[in-house]
C-alpha cells in the first residue's frame, strides 16, 4: 500500500471542544434578545381557513406573533430552488412557491404556520400552544412509489405530482444491447428516506441594527455566503453588503445545514419588524426530524444486460425520486446530475440509460444528505452487479474485475456524461480482498454454520464525483451558482499567517488540515498558521462545504493564494538580495538566489513588505493575497468496501463481523482525519442499511419516526471497529492532488452491507433498512 | 421563583429558577457554562451529560431544583490548571471527536464508566455508550480513546 508519508497531526480545534469552549450558535446570546417558536402544521395536508392569535398575544411575555400574511404584506419571497432541471420534453421543472410561513395551505407535518416571539423561550412555547389554526384537512400523499398514481395533488402547479421527468444516456443504444444480451438481471430497489441528524440542532439569531441598517445572522450553516446570497437575492430582498452571516462552530451538517430555511429567514425578517430586537430560535430534535431537509427516498427498477462472459453490455435504470412537499435549494440536482451521472460506477458498461421522475409528496423537503445522489447511484449499481454475479454463478470479485475501467483507460468518458480523471480500481479490490482474507471466507462461513449462524459477504466498489464543481459545467446543467472557492493568505508583519477560507468546517478539521498545507508550503511551524472561516464579515466570498469539496477546491484556492504570495515574495527577495527576480528560487519558506548561498526567509520578506523602507519600486507594500479557484473537472474518489456479517436466525440480529474499506482519495494531508471521515461515513451507511428509516403513515401523513425513540440512530453497540486502507492515485487537475473523502463511507456502505445480508439470507427479497424484524422473518428459510 | 444553590465545578452558586427549569438550562443560561449541550428532547443523545455528586446524569432530564446542595461537575470543570483530564487528552490523541457537539457528554459519560469499570473491554465500552449518540465518528475512535484513557487512569 502506498504511504503518502503524511504526518498524523493532532487537531488544533480539539482543545476548545474538549474543554466546553466551543462556540455554537445556541451558545450566543445578544443584548435584548427575544425568542422565536414556530407553530407548525400538525396535518400533512390542509387548507388554512384562519389563524386566531388573540389569546396567544395576551399570554405572558409575548412580543409579537407573525403569520404568512404578515410576510406577504412585506413582500417576502419564496425560498428558491437554485438548480433548474430541464426535463426530457425540454421543459423546466415545476417550481411551486415555498413560502417561509405558509399562506394558504400546509403541505407536510412540520410546515411553518406562525412565528411566536416572547421574552423567554418558555413563554414563546407556552403562547404557541394558544395559537388556534382553523385547518380544513385534505387527503395526503406521502408514498414515493404511489405519488404518480392518482394521488392527491400537493400543488396546483403539478396536478399529477410530477416535478420533472428527466433522462440521461442513449436509450436506443441500451435497447439494442438488451436485445442481444445473453442474460439480463433485474432488481427492484428502495432507497430509504433518512433524517440527517447532525447532533447540534439548527439554530439562528437574526439581528437588525436600525442605526446602520445592517443585519447580522448567526446560523448553523455549512456555507454562510451562500446563505447570505439566497436570503438577500431571493427571499428578503436585502442589500448584500448590509448583511453579515456568522456560522460559528457548527455541530455537524451532512448536507442538512447547506440550505436557506424558513426559520433563519423569519428570524432576520422579524428582527427588522421589531426595530432591532435580536430574535433567537433553536430547533428541538422533534423539529429537526419534521423540518430539516431529509435525504434519499428513491424507488428504482434497474436492469443489466450481459454477454456470456459476464461483460456488461448495457444498463437501464428507472427511478422515482421523492422531493417532498417543497423544493429545497438543490433538491432537483440530487436525483439527476449527482445520481444519473454516476451510474457507470467503476465499470466500462458501454450503454446506460436512466430515467428519473421526481415527485411532490406531503413530506419534508428532500435534498442533499451525505453523498447526495451518489449513495443512491452506488446502491443501484453495486446491488445490481452483485446480483449479476449470483445470477451467473460467478465470483462477485471476478465479475467486477472483468468489467472495471482499467488504469490505462483514463481519462475515461462514461456514457453518462462524466470524464473520470484517474484511478486504479483493481488495486483497491486486491487490497481489500487481502485485508478481509477473502480466500478463507468459506471456512468462516462453515464455522458460523456450525454455530447455527448465517454468514454473508458483500462488496461495494463505489465511485463518486466530488470536488464540486467546475462552474461552467454545472452552469450548463442548470445550476444557479458557480462552485468555485476563495481563499486569502495574509502574512502578518511578525511572520505568523492568517488564512481566510470560504470553506466551512463543521467537524472536518479544516483548521488543522489547511494549516498543515500552508505550514508545509512556507516551512513555518504549524502553530503559526490560523484558519479563519464561517463569517462573511471576515472571509472572502466563498461557497462553503459540501460535496467533499473543501480540500480539493477550498484547499486549491489556498494553494493559489500561497502561490501569489510566493510570486510577490520573489520580487521583494530579488530587491533585498540584489538579484534578478528570475534567479530567485523558492522552497519551503526560503527565497534563494539560484546557485548561491544568498537567501531570505519568508519571515524577513513579510517584515520587509510591511516595513517597506528598502523596497523594490512598483511593488505594493503588504503580503496578503486572495485567490479564487474554479476546478476544471470533478474529482473521482473511488474504492472498495467489503462487509462480512453473521446473522442469528433465532433473533434476527445482524452482527457486522468485519469491515474493510480501501479508498483512493488521491493525496492525503492528514490520514488521521481522513480515517475519521471514513469511519463516520460508514456508520451513516450502516445506519441506512440496517436501522434508519424516516417513515410517514400512509393514511394520516404523520411522521411516525419523529424522535430518537422511534428513529433508530446507530449507537456504539450497533457498530464494529472498521479496518481502513488506502490506495493513492493523485487527482491530476488540482495542485494538492486531492480527491475528497467526506462522503465515501456513506456512499459505499449500504450496498456492501445489503450485499452481505442478502448473501447470508440467500434472498434479495429484502429492502433497506434490513431491520432485525425483517431478517428474523426471512432467516429461518435460509437456515434450513 | 424558588432559589437553588449548588456547587458547580468547585464554586458555590445559586440562582432563581422556575420550578420547571432544567439543570442544563441553569448551567447554560444562568451560569453561562455552554459546554453542556442539548441535542434532543427525549433524553437519548447524551450531549448534556454532567456529573452530579460524582455520577453521570443527563442534565436535560434533571430539574435544577433536584440538584439543591449537590456537587455538579461539567466539562468546563475537568481540566486542572490548564492540563486536560486523561479522558480529554485521549479523545484528542485518538481523534475521538469531529464536530465536538456530542463530545462533552461523551467525555463525562466515559469518565463515569471508567470509575465503575477501570478496564472495560471494547464490548463494555460500546454497551455503556448506548446513551450517547455521535453522528460524526462512527464511534471507532471514541471507543479507542476511552480504552486508552482507562489505561492511563489506572496508572
Amino acid at each position: 500500500m502506498p504511504d503518502s508519508g503524511s504526518p498524523r497531526v493532532l487537531r488544533k480545534e480539539d482543545n476548545r471542544f474538549l474543554t466546553g469552549r466551543g462556540r455554537y450558535t445556541d451558545d450566543f446570546n445578544r443584548q435584548g434578545q427575544v425568542y422565536g417558536v414556530f407553530v407548525r402544521s400538525e396535518m400533512a395536508h390542509a387548507k388554512i381557513n384562519g389563524i386566531k392569535t388573540d389569546a396567544a398575544k395576551q399570554a405572558p411575555g409575548v412580543v409579537a406573533i407573525y403569520t404568512g400574511k404578515d410576510m406577504e404584506a412585506d413582500g417576502v419571497g419564496s425560498l428558491p430552488c437554485g438548480w433548474t432541471v430541464t426535463d426530457k420534453h425540454g421543459e423546466a421543472h415545476k417550481a411551486p412557491p415555498h413560502w417561509p410561513l405558509a399562506r394558504d395551505k400546509v403541505r407536510y407535518v412540520g410546515d411553518h404556520v406562525a412565528l411566536v416571539i416572547a421574552r423567554t423561550e418558555a413563554q414563546a412555547r407556552d403562547a404557541a400552544e394558544l395559537v388556534e389554526v382553523d385547518y380544513e384537512q385534505l387527503p395526503a400523499n406521502v408514498e414515493t412509489g404511489k405519488a404518480l398514481e392518482n394521488a392527491p395533488a400537493v400543488h396546483d402547479e403539478a396536478p399529477d405530482n410530477l416535478c420533472f421527468d428527466w433522462e440521461l444516456g442513449n436509450k436506443q443504444a441500451v435497447d439494442d444491447a438488451f436485445t442481444k444480451a445473453h442474460h439480463v438481471t433485474k432488481m427492484e430497489l428502495r432507497n430509504n428516506r433518512l433524517a440527517p441528524n447532525a447532533i447540534e440542532p439548527r439554530a439562528a439569531i437574526g439581528e437588525y441594527d436600525p442605526g446602520t441598517d445592517e443585519y447580522t445572522l448567526y446560523s448553523t450553516s455549512q456555507n454562510p455566503h451562500l446563505l447570505r446570497l439566497i436570503l438577500c437575492a431571493f427571499v428578503l430582498n436585502l442589500p448584500e453588503h448590509k448583511v453579515r452571516v456568522v456560522a460559528p462552530d457548527v455541530g455537524g451538517g451532512f448536507g442538512s445545514k447547506i440550505y436557506c430555511y424558513a426559520e433563519e429567514t423569519a428570524c432576520v425578517w422579524a428582527s427588522k419588524k421589531l426595530d432591532g430586537k435580536p430574535v433567537k430560535w433553536t430547533a428541538t430534535r422533534s423539529e429537526a426530524f419534521a423540518a430539516d431537509a431529509h435525504g434519499r427516498d428513491h424507488v428504482t427498477h434497474a436492469e443489466m444486460a450481459m454477454d456470456q462472459d459476464g461483460k456488461f453490455l448495457a444498463m437501464k435504470v428507472d427511478t422515482v425520486a421523492n422531493l417532498g412537499a417543497y423544493l429545497s435549494n438543490f433538491a432537483t440536482a440530487i436525483p439527476t446530475y449527482l445520481y444519473g451521472t454516476l451510474l457507470a460506477g467503476q465499470y466500462k458498461t458501454p450503454a446506460i440509460h436512466c430515467n428519473v421522475r421526481a415527485v411532490f409528496t406531503n413530506t419534508a423537503p428532500v435534498d442533499a444528505y451525505r453523498g447526495a445522489g451518489r449513495p443512491e447511484a452506488t446502491y443501484v449499481v453495486e446491488r445490481l452487479v452483485e446480483r449479476c454475479a449470483r445470477d451467473l454463478n460467478l465470483d462477485p470479485a471476478e465479475l467486477r474485475r472483468r468489467n472495471f475501467v482499467q488504469p490505462d483507460d483514463f481519462p475515461y468518458q462514461t456514457p453518462v456524461a462524466l470524464t473520470y480523471d484517474s484511478g486504479n480500481y483493481e488495486l483497491a479490490l486486491d487490497e481489500a480482498l487481502k485485508m478481509i482474507d477473502y480466500q478463507n471466507f468459506d471456512k468462516r462461513r462453515q464455522e458460523s454454520e456450525r454455530q447455527g449462524k448465517l454468514r454473508g459477504i458483500g462488496f461495494s466498489a463505489y465511485i463518486e464525483a466530488c470536488g464540486l464543481a467546475p462552474s461552467q459545467v454545472v452552469g450548463s446543467l442548470g445550476a444557479g451558482v458557480g462552485l468555485w472557492e476563495a481563499a486569502q493568505v495574509r502574512f502578518n508583519a511578525t511572520g505568523s499567517i492568517s488564512v481566510f477560507t470560504g470553506s466551512h468546517s463543521h467537524g472536518q478539521g479544516h483548521e488543522t488540515t489547511f494549516a498543515q498545507v500552508v505550514a508545509e508550503k512556507f516551512g513555518v511551524p504549524y502553530d503559526n498558521v490560523d484558519i479563519v472561516h464561517g463569517d462573511t464579515g471576515r472571509i472572502p466570498m466563498g461557497m462553503g462545504t459540501y460535496g467533499s469539496r473543501s480540500l480539493a477546491v477550498g484547499g486549491s484556492a489556498i494553494m493559489s493564494a500561497c502561490d501569489k504570495v510566493v510570486e510577490k515574495g520573489k520580487k521583494i527577495a530579488a530587491h533585498m538580495l540584489e538579484a534578478s527576480v528570475d534567479d530567485i528560487e523558492f522552497d519551503r519558506g526560503t527565497f534563494k538566489v539560484a546557485g548561491t548561498d544568498k537567501q531570505k526567509s519568508i519571515g524577513e520578506i513579510a517584515f520587509a513588505a510591511y516595513v517597506p523602507h528598502d523596497y523594490p519600486e512598483g511593488v505594493e507594500p503588504g503580503l496578503d493575497e486572495t485567490a479564487f479557484y474554479d476546478p476544471s473537472n470533478f474529482t473521482y474518489p473511488a474504492g472498495v468496501h467489503i462487509a462480512e456479517v453473521e446473522i442469528d436466525p433465532d433473533t434476527g440480529e445482524t452482527k457486522i463481523a468485519d469491515w474493510v474499506a480501501v479508498d483512493d482519495f488521491g493525496k492525503v494531508v492528514n490520514p488521521m482525519i481522513v480515517e475519521g471521515q471514513v469511519h463516520g461515513g460508514i456508520a451513516q451507511g450502516v445506519g441506512q442499511a440496517l436501522l434508519e428509516d424516516a417513515v410517514y403513515d400512509p393514511d394520516s401523513g404523520q411522521l411516525v419516526t419523529g424522535s430518537y425513540q422511534d428513529y433508530t440512530m446507530p449507537r456504539a453497540d450497533d457498530l464494529p471497529s472498521f479496518r481502513v486502507g488506502m490506495t493513492e492515485t493523485p487527482c491530476p487537475h488540482n495542485p494538492l492532488g486531492a480527491k475528497g473523502c467526506g462522503e465515501a463511507g456513506a456512499i459505499a456502505a449500504p450496498a456492501a452491507l445489503m450485499n452481505a445480508v442478502t448473501d447470508a439470507l440467500a434472498t434479495d427479497d429484502i429492502q433497506m433498512p434490513a431491520t432485525r424484524e425483517k431478517i428474523w422473518r426471512l432467516a429461518p428459510a435460509a437456515a434450513e | 421563583m424558588p432559589t437553588v444553590s449548588m456547587t458547580v465545578n468547585g464554586q458555590q452558586v445559586s440562582g432563581d429558577v422556575d420550578a420547571r427549569t432544567l439543570l442544563v438550562q441553569f448551567l447554560r443560561e444562568n451560569l453561562h457554562l455552554t459546554g453542556t449541550h442539548v441535542g434532543c428532547d427525549t433524553s437519548q443523545c447524551g450531549a448534556c451529560v454532567v456529573h452530579v455528586d460524582g455520577t453521570s446524569m443527563k442534565a436535560c432530564t434533571t430539574l435544577a431544583l433536584q440538584c439543591e446542595g449537590s456537587e455538579v461537575t461539567t466539562i468546563e470543570g475537568l481540566a486542572q490548571n490548564g492540563e486536560l483530564h486523561p479522558m480529554q487528552a485521549a479523545f484528542k490523541e485518538h481523534h475521538g471527536l469531529q464536530c465536538g457537539f456530542c463530545t462533552p457528554g461523551m467525555v463525562m459519560s466515559a469518565i463515569d464508566l471508567v470509575k465503575r469499570n477501570p478496564d472495560p473491554d471494547e464490548h463494555e465500552v460500546r454497551e455503556w455508550l448506548e446513551g450517547n449518540i455521535c453522528r460524526c465518528t462512527g464511534y471507532h475512535n471514541i471507543v479507542k480513546a476511552i480504552q486508552h484513557a482507562a489505561k492511563e487512569m489506572r496508572g
